[in-house]
């Protein structure tokens, strides 16, 4: 086996230094009735060349670009991602790294972690980031116990219009607690709607997606209003990041803590994983903050470099009192983050927002032209809602023949949404794409 | 002795990010523009994120320069203890870059997914059948997600069952996040001892275990590097009142198709993809934890899960007792790949060699160290191996100085300071892929410090010396948080 240095040689050597006589006697100390008496009853082995003919087939068997025209994002969305990215991404001394305990040897992931964070709260607009969590949804759920932290309240508020898978990772960590989700619904126009808000004086943090899932801008100044003189933290979440490249931030509307998916800055969709849980919030709640910190100090010749810092709210010094369980982050995709926004640099990253606006604008004009109806008229960003006709489901059908797949059906999310589809547009998907889009489905 | 890895070259400064560039430039082609510029609500409407405007040149050198920076498995020996820093395999990111993969969205129609709902359907029970346990879930994206997940199905089970129970045992050796997924469930944190063997005695556990009593946590191999001799006694003791036994398998690297843990009494245990099944672990993650269980904790797993019917795989929703879901798709499918390639790459023959190789080379290094260093409990170890700074304290020399020094020579260090009921711990895990020359040139290099340590302490205090920095001031970086540019 190619992973396995040793020859017949080198285990006899060792064996003898250990005074040991076969590979067998090394777990002789093992209790007898706890040794496994039958093979593994996995696959023989494959050579490289079979291996690869294996995950070619698999591959293969997908429906994805360029072959399918994918019009779906609802949390996962396809970007183009430069070679200079996946190339530099590609560094051993990055991939085979661990998590960087010690810093003398680990300056190159400190450093760009550090960047990570600045470029996240710039984006953002809020104070500091930590160094990434899993994904949008467990973001969610560890911004939620956050805001239960601060606040000492016991209930939250979260928006109809947020994710609903992320609602219900939310569900499954609040599950053995004492802690209760509220739900607000949305109203006509695809927002949230806030007037429930107003009797609700027990709340440790409310909960809103902007742009939602639904594709609507929230208006997330009026939420801070409605919270003035309450307790509660107000929790702006995202599962399009790039979407700041045009609007307002979570920071300039005034969140609290801001957290969700960055799958979207430079990182595969790879069916939804790994993906990037982005986190950041105001200073005065970093001691609070769950996940890795890096922090800027200097070494013992003065110099600049970078550490792990404020750990004792983690885990390994913690233990159960720690601010959160996560021990790694997803530091190999903020790194593809980091350096996904720094390649597109701050111009470039309005110009792609702009063009992902443009296009889902030109989709959403072309299907309305068509006769379709768009039931939400709130601004949106690079996603919208199109009510189909009854029976549009033979249609999508005959689409996918078409290699189109024509968004998302809402109705398993949204029972009341049954023939509403959400269409996303990314700057992958041409103005003909669309053009044979509209044709085929007016057919 | 032989001449050592490390040394030192041209090592290049970088400044960070925006400290570069220049308002204009790019290292970004951006798309055609096919469509025509729409308005935009100028009350939502925002200035865009301020970022430094580089090329790609500037891109690339800043990136290429921070790597070099790093130590790496693919540089050298990283011999930290329970972390399974094992090579991991160049095939393996060739299969997770397939297009087909890395395109595919989450939400696909199921018959066009099918390539990938197969090898999920296939790892799980290759991992099932590896552990013995009876079912798989692949969604947890960490081990510590997969601690999470195994203490909600706890909490869920032991409610069907009437109460969830307020309590839960944890090992001394455990590692921290044990106990901090088990308060996330409410469940509060009761110490169990290890006996003077470094091992859990069936008394002491059963001196704990009541019926307000959720389980026990056990890491097996425990985290001293020992197998649990008396896990199964223990287990009986757990079940006899109604609890259930978590199993950290972050150590599973020591006894694939060696020990079955089902056979042990384990009901709950969770794997670590990027530990023994050789994905790589990126400086920190992503990894991936998926939790495999006993047949009666099935009907609990996240959900959805993948069915094969009819020889067609499908994502299903329909298991009314599951605990919910703790990742908004399916998990790390990308870590998930790689594991699965490696298990087949390996074959059964490969893992148990890889398992008798690991515990093989940790063998031998503890034995080859013993004399030198002061090791706590000298039995037979399994995978790993912990010693102590006893003999080296009274020359001032503290395990922080000696492993400082071992970058000097080139080696990544140990895992150190734990676990806890070693003062000073030095805890090696050099894994199957070193070979036995590198070993014994880190057996050298480690005897050459404790040399040092008697003759020259200084130079062990002022260590690392051939680094891209010294040490760093933790302290400072505390004291006065500065976590952003």
């Amino acid at each position: 086996m190619r992973y396995l240095p040793h020859t017949p040689e080198d285990i006899a050597a060792m064996l003898k230094t250990v005074g040991i006589d076969s590979l067998e006697g090394l777990f002789a100390h093992i209790p007898e009735d706890c040794r496994r008496k039958e093979a593994l009853n996995i696959p023989d082995h494959l050579t490289e060349w079979e291996l690869n003919d294996h995950m070619d087939t698999l591959a293969g068997s997908m429906a994805v670009s360029p072959d399918y025209k994918v019009f779906m994002g609802a949390g996962s969305y396809e970007h183009h991602v430069p070679a200079a990215v996946s190339f530099l991404l590609g560094r051993s001394e990055f991939v085979t790294a661990y998590t960087p305990y010690q810093p003398e040897v680990s300056q190159g992931t400190l450093q760009a972690i550090y960047e990570y964070q600045t470029l996240t709260s710039r984006l953002l607009g809020m104070e500091v980031a930590n160094a990434s969590q899993y994904d949008g949804a467990s973001s969610l759920a560890e911004a939620m116990l956050m805001a239960i932290r601060i606040s000492r309240k016991k209930a939250v508020a979260v928006s109809r219009a947020l994710h609903p898978l992320y609602r219900r990772v939310l569900e499954t960590y609040f599950e053995p607690t004492d802690l209760e989700i509220r739900e607000l619904p949305y109203l006509g126009d695809g927002t949230t709607d806030l007037s429930p808000l107003q009797d609700m004086e027990d709340l440790g943090g409310v909960a809103v997606q902007s742009p939602n899932f639904l594709g609507c801008m929230e208006d997330v100044e009026r939420i801070k209003q409605v919270l003035q003189n309450k307790k509660a933290l107000l929790v702006v979440c995202f599962s399009e990041p790039l979407a700041y490249g045009l609007y307002k931030n979570p920071g300039e509307c005034g969140a609290d803590i801001a957290c969700g998916e960055g799958q979207s800055l430079g990182i595969p969709r790879t069916f939804g994983g790994p993906a990037l849980g982005m986190f950041a919030s105001k200073m005065k709640y970093v001691r609070n903050m769950p996940g890795r910190l890096v922090g800027q100090t200097v070494d013992l010749e003065g110099n600049r470099g970078h550490v792990l810092t404020l750990s004792t709210r983690e885990q390994h010094i913690r233990r159960e009192k720690a601010t959160s369980n996560i021990c790694t982050n997803h530091s190999l995709c903020a790194l593809a983050a980091v350096m996904y926004m720094a390649t597109l640099g701050g111009t470039g990253f309005k110009e792609l927002a702009r063009l992902n606006y443009d296009k889902s604008e030109y989709l959403k004009s072309a299907l309305s032209d068509a006769g379709f109806k768009l039931p939400f008229s709130r601004p949106t960003f690079n996603e919208f809602v199109v009510e189909f006709p009854a029976g549009f489901k033979k249609t999508y059908q005959r689409l996918l023949k078409k290699k189109m797949i024509a968004g998302l059906p809402l109705g398993d999310f949204y029972p009341e949404l049954n023939n509403h589809y959400l269409m996303c547009v990314t700057e992958t998907i041409t103005k003909a794409d669309m053009d044979a889009l509209v044709q085929e489905i007016k057919k | 002795m032989k001449e050592t890895a490390g040394t030192t070259g041209l090592i290049f400064n970088e400044p960070l990010l925006w400290e570069k560039g220049k308002t204009g430039r790019t290292a970004f082609s951006l798309p055609r523009r096919d469509v025509e510029e729409q308005d935009v609500d100028e009350k939502l409407r925002g200035n865009g994120p301020h970022f430094p405007d580089l090329s790609e040149v500037d891109i690339v050198r800043h990136y290429i320069r921070l790597s070099q920076w790093n130590f790496s498995v693919d540089s050298g020996m990283y011999p930290l203890g329970s972390c399974t820093m094992k090579y991991n395999p160049k095939t393996n990111e060739r299969q997770s870059a397939l297009p087909g993969f890395a395109r595919a969205h989450p939400l696909l129609p199921e018959p066009l997914s099918q390539g990938v709902l197969r090898l999920m359907f296939e790892l799980e029970h290759y991992l099932t059948e590896i552990t013995g346990m009876d079912a798989t879930t692949l969604q947890p994206a960490a081990g510590a997600h997969g601690e999470l997940t195994g203490m909600l199905l706890f909490y869920a089970y032991l409610k069907s069952k009437g109460t969830p129970r307020s309590k839960i045992l944890v090992p001394d050796t455990a590692h921290g996040t044990n106990p901090a997924s088990a308060s996330l469930c409410g469940y509060r944190s009761i110490a169990v001892k290890s006996n003077e063997k470094g091992v859990l005695s069936q008394q002491a556990v059963d001196e704990l275990m009541d019926e307000d009593t959720a389980g026990i946590m056990v890491t097996n191999p425990n985290t001293l590097g020992l197998f649990e001799e008396n896990i199964k006694a223990v287990a009986d003791v757990v079940h006899a009142k109604g609890g259930l036994v978590y199993c950290d398998g972050a150590n599973m690297n020591a006894v694939m198709g060696i020990v079955n843990m089902g056979e042990l009494g384990v009901d709950v245990l969770h794997l670590n993809l990027h530990k023994t099944f050789s994905s790589p672990h990126g400086g920190g993650g992503p990894g991936s934890g998926p939790v495999c269980v006993r047949k009666d904790l099935e009907p609990f797993l996240p959900v959805p899960r993948v069915i094969q019917k009819k020889g067609k795989y499908a994502l299903s929703e329909d298991f009314p007792d599951s605990m919910g879901k703790v990742h908004a798709f399916y998990g790390n499918i990308g870590v998930m790949i790689r594991a699965y390639s490696y298990i087949l790459s390996m074959g059964p023959d490969g893992l148990k060699k890889a398992s008798q190789l690991a515990v093989l080379n940790a063998a031998y290094i503890k034995d080859n160290l013993k004399g030198t260093f002061h090791l706590p409990f000298d039995r037979p170890c399994m995978h790993e191996c912990v010693f102590s700074d006893k003999r080296q304290l009274p020359y001032k020399v503290t395990t922080l100085d000696m492993v400082k020094r071992l970058m000097d020579y080139g080696f990544h260090p140990p895992t150190i300071y734990f676990p806890l009921v070693v003062p000073g711990a030095i805890m090696i895990e050099p894994t199957e892929t070193e070979s036995k020359e590198d070993i014994d040139l880190f057996i050298e290099s480690m005897k050459a410090i404790a040399k040092e340590a008697e003759e020259n302490p200084g130079l062990l205090h002022a260590a690392p010396q051939k680094t891209k920095r010294r040490r760093l001031d933790e302290t400072a970086a505390a004291r006065k948080p500065c976590l952003r540019g």
